[in-house]
């Protein structure tokens, strides 16, 4: 049954997705619930993957092989290690309450969209547990044709523009991946991404290659100048389209860092670590302002991503800067088990903010924060995870969004004073600009006749919430079998990282 | 020591804050209260049995894992308690004020809608505090650090309707993560240099580090910067000037929290914190003068805003920003003890006096505006009482605990020959005279003179915009204006009210007399506190100490007792006996009245100019550099340049999603056909 884990958690929502979309929306019923029992199936496919997983090795698990396009010895090759197994089962969890979060919410062609949301799930876990750069590929483009779909068809008023702009950063994006794909694939013959790492390049070709993937990766986690096209893809989207793009979607930048660039072409990685860090540190600081003057929402959450995946690229990049400045990588296995953390932490709470947001939107069809206030008065429910949420993200301790950040602003000090400085920053701009929404939107006096007529959580959004809550909970008090589950992988990770592929 | 009996004083707290936070609406208000104070109160008499176990000797200073919270990069990070004697006596006061503070609460908060809520935070809080008094490492520290900042903030604004109140809650945290930012930075330069995260690996490494330096800012000692940005963590948390700044606003929270946390536990945390860390700031007197100079200056300063304000609470609130200098002066001269000890005597105290506030301000109607009192001692004489005896205690009058704890710190700063201590000595000299004066003052315009409240609650009812208003709009629909038409009677409150006050006032007489031998010049602390021979203050003075009645007696001739019985006459003079003494005073001294009304102006450069520029900056990068630069310039207008690219998005813009699918699909098929072909 190992063998195929793997395939059954990408195909098997793909497969409900296509039963789903066959049974059409005369059938939305059935549609639905086959689609809340395919997403719960998955989930619980992930409860074997995480429980057998083997948290004493680096290589890759679940491992599976059999020919694809024979012609260009692509393989459909599956495997997880300790960087992309946490990852699927985020995928998983996190496509479960937007399955719900739509129960009776989306009206218009409703089982279209959950398929979308049901083959996108396959397609992304596609994503994590390639082990062959062209079905890696095969799956990154695929999966945006989904997402595409669904702002274009769900989003708000402005979804055009903001799809056209999400799909031409993405696929241009994409492109100079593909390119820096086929060259390394010419050079070795093989599309696995084992043999890509253990390809011998000179540093020019690494220059260019890291450029490629650079492009490719900034765009997606985004990084700064590269992220206008979230804010906006954001706000048009529908509530389960954000929470996808904000709690998956957003790491593949990241996890595309950690496979690809730092053991493809290291010794660029590392002449080149420094843009990293500098572009990483003005997310952090820089978007931290912009999001403090946001009047949308969602607008605003989006911001927050950004600056919080700033740390993720600073905790990847630090290794770099750490043997840089100490001459060893003590300590750099601390930056990226923290970026790492981050990512899973921000999948949740950022997810779960923007649940939160959606709460509010199905009942006062606005984002604005100006049309809010007092929320609390009637629904205090809601408001008890919204200011938990709000809390998390700001990185208090005993949430989720405490571990990550808090490791990266360790590990960086070894590196630079300044470093830790910058990114400490966030522990007061974070507060800023989330406690200030929570402060617009939630407390105060009614704010007008519409808040005053708000209903409280129903059964089903309280399900998802809740369920959120304790996750992000759990993380922050006890994330010790999280970081033992990264733990061989990213220590390998640093090895292949630090040690030079130029040929002799 | 057996760990699960220490591991049950902060999980019982929490566990009866979580029930009554999540099945409040099922277990009722009785129940509510009844299982938070079981749990405080079990966790009190654990603590008072810690207290026993480890003074007696019948057990050593504990120091063990809990569970590992995590590992990364071959650091262990473990939740751990250190319990010391340090340790068991912040146990002490924070479960003791929080118990008193509970039973307050039954009948503080009699008729608020949020009862159950209420019980739910404080208890939150109770565990948050032993969590961080308990830590043994710094993960853990701060953890405790932000968690009863998180209280706090949903404390400050408990009465959520109030924009006063949520304005104050949000000024307060951000305010305290400027602190941590600090507090990180130093953990973060602490744990590089030890690789890890516990105490034992810190105190080891401090004579070490004192002789490294760092290339930043031109080159400064390790240990010196870790020690300051640990201090700006405390400067938030304790509120030292320039971060004090949330303290008065704060009291926009119910009465019983401003008594837990804003004057006898939380705000003390950063004292316990630089205390514990001894064995750091020993190392770096540099640091330790930084110390010295902000704790005087907030000594001094802050309790000259005493003495013009009206609030009977932010009166008291001052009072605490300027008892917390005196404690960080301390700290500053190397007398940790002297600073604890003053802690432990003002929470008794400065909580007796928030809590007999309170109990004003329940006679009153919520009305907490001392010009409207006067002549309530006939009526509430308990709360008179014992509002006296923490006044006396507050002021240093010998005898009381409040003398014994706050003598000795200025003592010690005189005795001093650290840089900046003679700067401190005059602070803190003066600032006996500023404390006797709006302790008096206050004292005298709530309990004696003439019934104000009579004549003003004819205009009262046209006054709607009182602040204390909007919070108890929140209360719910009882009507507290019944009555204020005229010949209201302000009573005495119930035992509930009352019991709590004479058990804090017990103590605020008594616990300096029998413990300053000990504490104070008895080395009880031992091993928990590290001093340096060169350093050590306190031992010149006990060589003076003759017992506690000598010590009190000595107290007369001092010129703190002068200077209190100056403050004492002169406001007596100012406000009973020619109250229009004062009236013209601020007339002529016009300029000087403004400054400390605008409170020497912080809060408006905070919100004027800080806040302002924080969101010019935000608006100038999202507009200019977001909107106009790179979406503006090089996304659109490269978009725009590109040959007839502008005519094809207007085309695909007016056409079907589905569309853009298909063409989606068809790069992806014909990518996919590339390869075929040509592998």
């Amino acid at each position: 049954m190992h063998e195929y884990l793997l395939s059954l958690l990408i195909w098997l929502p793909i497969a409900a997705g296509v039963v789903v979309l066959l049974l059409g929306e005369r059938n939305i019923v059935a549609g639905r619930w086959l689609s809340l029992i395919a997403t719960l199936v998955t989930l619980a496919l992930c409860v074997p993957l995480w429980r057998d997983f083997n948290t004493h090795t680096a290589a890759y698990q679940f491992v599976q092989k059999a020919a694809w396009i024979p012609r260009l010895h692509a393989y459909y090759a599956l495997g997880v290690d300790g960087i992309s197994m946490p990852l699927i089962v985020l995928t998983a969890l996190m496509t479960v309450p937007v399955v719900i979060a739509a129960w009776d919410v989306i009206k218009v062609r409703p089982a279209q969209y959950y398929a979308s949301f049901l083959i996108m799930e396959g397609l992304m876990i596609g994503v994590f547990s390639a082990t062959d750069a062209l079905l890696f590929y095969f799956f990154w483009e695929a999966m945006l044709i989904p997402m595409f779909l669904i702002i274009g068809i769900w989003g708000g008023p402005r979804r055009v523009y903001a799809t056209i702009k999400f799909f031409l950063y993405t696929f241009l994006g994409s492109v100079f991946m593909l390119a820096a794909l086929i060259y390394m694939y010419l050079k070795c013959g093989s599309y696995s991404i084992s043999a890509f790492q253990a390809l011998p390049l000179t540093l020019t070709e690494q220059r260019w290659i890291f450029a490629a993937f650079l492009i490719a990766f900034a765009v997606k986690i985004p990084m700064w100048p590269v992220h206008t096209w979230l804010p906006d893809a954001h706000v048009e989207a529908p509530t389960g389209g954000s929470v996808i793009l904000a709690a998956i979607m957003l790491k593949m930048g990241g996890y595309g860092f950690l496979r690809f660039a730092l053991p493809i072409v290291p010794d660029a990685c590392r002449q080149l670590y420094f843009l990293i860090v500098v572009l990483s540190l003005i997310a952090v600081v820089y978007i931290g302002f912009v999001a403090l003057v946001q009047q949308d929402m969602k607008k605003l959450i989006a911001y927050s991503s950004i600056a919080h995946m700033g740390f993720v690229t600073l905790g990847i990049f630090l290794v770099y800067a750490i043997l840089t400045s100490t001459g060893t990588t003590h300590g750099a296995g601390m930056g990226m088990d923290g970026a790492m953390v981050q990512m899973v932490s921000h999948g949740l709470v950022s997810g779960a903010l923007f649940l939160c947001v959606g709460v509010l939107y199905d009942r006062m069809h606005t984002r604005q924060i100006s049309d809010y206030g007092g929320v609390v008065n009637t629904m205090p429910v809601f408001a008890g995870f919204m200011v938990l949420f709000a809390l998390a993200n700001t990185g208090l301790p005993g949430t989720s969004g405490f571990v990550g950040e808090f490791l990266v602003i360790l590990a960086s000090f070894k590196a630079n004073f300044w470093y830790t400085a910058l990114a400490a920053l966030t522990l007061i701009l974070a507060a800023c600009y989330t406690l200030w929404l929570v402060k617009r939107v939630v407390f105060g006096p009614v704010g007008n006749d519409r808040v005053a007529k708000l209903t409280d959580l129903n059964g089903r959004e309280f399900l998802i919430l809740g369920t959120l809550a304790a996750v992000v909970l759990l993380v922050g008090i006890w994330p010790a079998p999280l970081l033992k589950v990264m733990g061989p992988s990213i220590q390998h990770l640093v090895h292949q990282a630090t040690a030079t592929k130029i040929p002799a | 020591m057996n760990p699960q009996l220490l591991l049950a004083i902060p999980l019982a707290p929490l566990i009866a804050a979580a029930i009554a936070g999540l099945a409040g609406r099922y277990i009722g208000r009785i129940g509510a209260h009844t299982l938070t104070i079981a749990g405080v109160a079990l966790a009190f008499g654990l603590s008072v049995y810690m207290q026993w176990l480890i003074y007696s000797g019948h057990a050593p200073a504990y120091d063990g894992p809990v569970y590992t919270w995590l590992v990364s990069g071959g650091v262990r990070m473990q939740v751990g308690f250190l319990v010391d004697r340090l340790t068991t006596l912040m146990m002490c006061v924070v479960t003791f004020v929080s118990l008193c503070v509970h039973v307050y609460t039954i009948g503080y908060m009699r008729d608020d809608p949020g009862y159950t809520r209420f019980f739910s935070y404080i208890a939150l809080f109770t565990f948050g505090m032993l969590m961080l008094v308990m830590a043994n490492n710094f993960m853990q520290l701060f953890f405790g650090w932000e968690a009863v900042g998180v209280v706090s903030y949903l404390l400050i604004g408990f009465w959520y309707k109030r924009p006063s109140a949520i304005f104050a809650n949000l000024k307060a945290f951000i305010v305290n993560r400027v602190g941590d930012f600090g507090f990180v930075i130093g953990i973060a330069a602490l744990f590089s240099f030890t690789h890890s995260l516990s105490y034992k690996a810190a105190f080891a490494a401090a004579p070490h580090l004192a002789h490294l330096t760092l290339p930043v800012f031109g080159g400064v000692s390790a240990l010196t910067l870790i020690c300051v940005c640990l201090f700006i963590g405390a400067m938030g948390k304790s509120a030292q000037v320039p971060l004090h700044v949330w303290l008065p606003d704060s009291m926009e929270g119910p009465t019983p929290i401003s008594a837990l946390i804003h004057a006898a536990t939380m705000v003390t945390a950063g004292v316990y914190m630089v205390a514990r860390m001894s064995p750091l700031f020993e190392y770096s007197s540099a640091a330790l003068s930084f110390v010295l100079v902000i704790g005087a200056t907030n000594a001094l300063f802050m309790g000259i805003l005493g003495v013009v304000n009206n609030d009977i609470k932010r009166v008291v609130a001052y009072s605490t920003l300027s008892q917390l200098g005196y404690m960080v002066a301390a700290l500053g001269v190397s007398d940790y003890a002297g600073g604890i000890f003053h802690l432990m005597t003002h929470a008794c105290f400065k909580a007796l006096l928030f809590l007999a506030a309170g109990s004003v301000i329940m006679a009153m109607h919520h009305e907490q505006d001392m010009r409207k009192m006067g002549g309530l001692g006939k009526y509430m004489p308990i709360t008179a009482i014992t509002c006296w005896i923490g006044g006396l205690s507050l002021v240093a009058f010998p005898f009381f605990s409040g003398y014994y704890s706050k003598d000795a710190i200025i003592e010690a700063v005189g005795l001093s020959q650290r840089w900046g201590s003679t700067y401190a000595y005059w602070c803190l000299l003066l600032g006996a005279f500023v404390t006797a004066l709006y302790t008096f003052r206050l004292l005298f315009m709530t309990f004696h003179g003439e019934e104000r409240f009579r004549r003003v609650h004819a205009a009262h009812d046209a006054h709607g915009g009182h602040d204390a208003h909007g919070g108890h709009d929140a209360h719910g629909g009882h009507d507290e204006h019944a009555g204020h038409g005229g010949g209201i009677e302000p009573r005495e409150n119930s035992l509930v009210v009352t019991l709590p006050l004479i058990a804090l006032a017990i103590p605020s007489v008594l616990l300096g007399y029998f413990t300053v031998g000990k504490v104070l010049y008895g080395n009880y602390f031992g091993k928990a506190i590290f001093v340096l021979p060169q350093h050590n203050v306190l031992a010149l003075m006990a060589r003076d100490y003759h017992g506690p009645f000598a010590l009190g007696l000595h107290g007369f001739l001092t010129v703190p007792f002068a200077l209190v019985l100056a403050g004492l006459f002169t406001a007596w003079l100012f406000v009973l006996k020619r109250p229009e003494w004062a009236d013209a005073a601020a007339v002529k001294f016009a300029w000087l009245k403004r400054i400390l009304d605008q409170k020497y102006y912080f809060d408006w450069f905070n919100e004027r100019v800080l806040a302002r520029l924080a969101r010019g900056v935000g608006l100038g990068l999202w507009k200019v550099g977001d909107q106009g630069l790179i979406d503006g310039a090089l996304v659109n207008g490269t978009a725009n340049s590109v040959g007839g690219f502008g005519g094809v998005l207007r085309r695909v813009q007016s056409g079907y999603l589905y569309s853009y699918a298909f063409w989606m699909m068809i790069g992806l098929a014909a990518l996919l056909g590339w390869f075929l072909l040509h592998a």
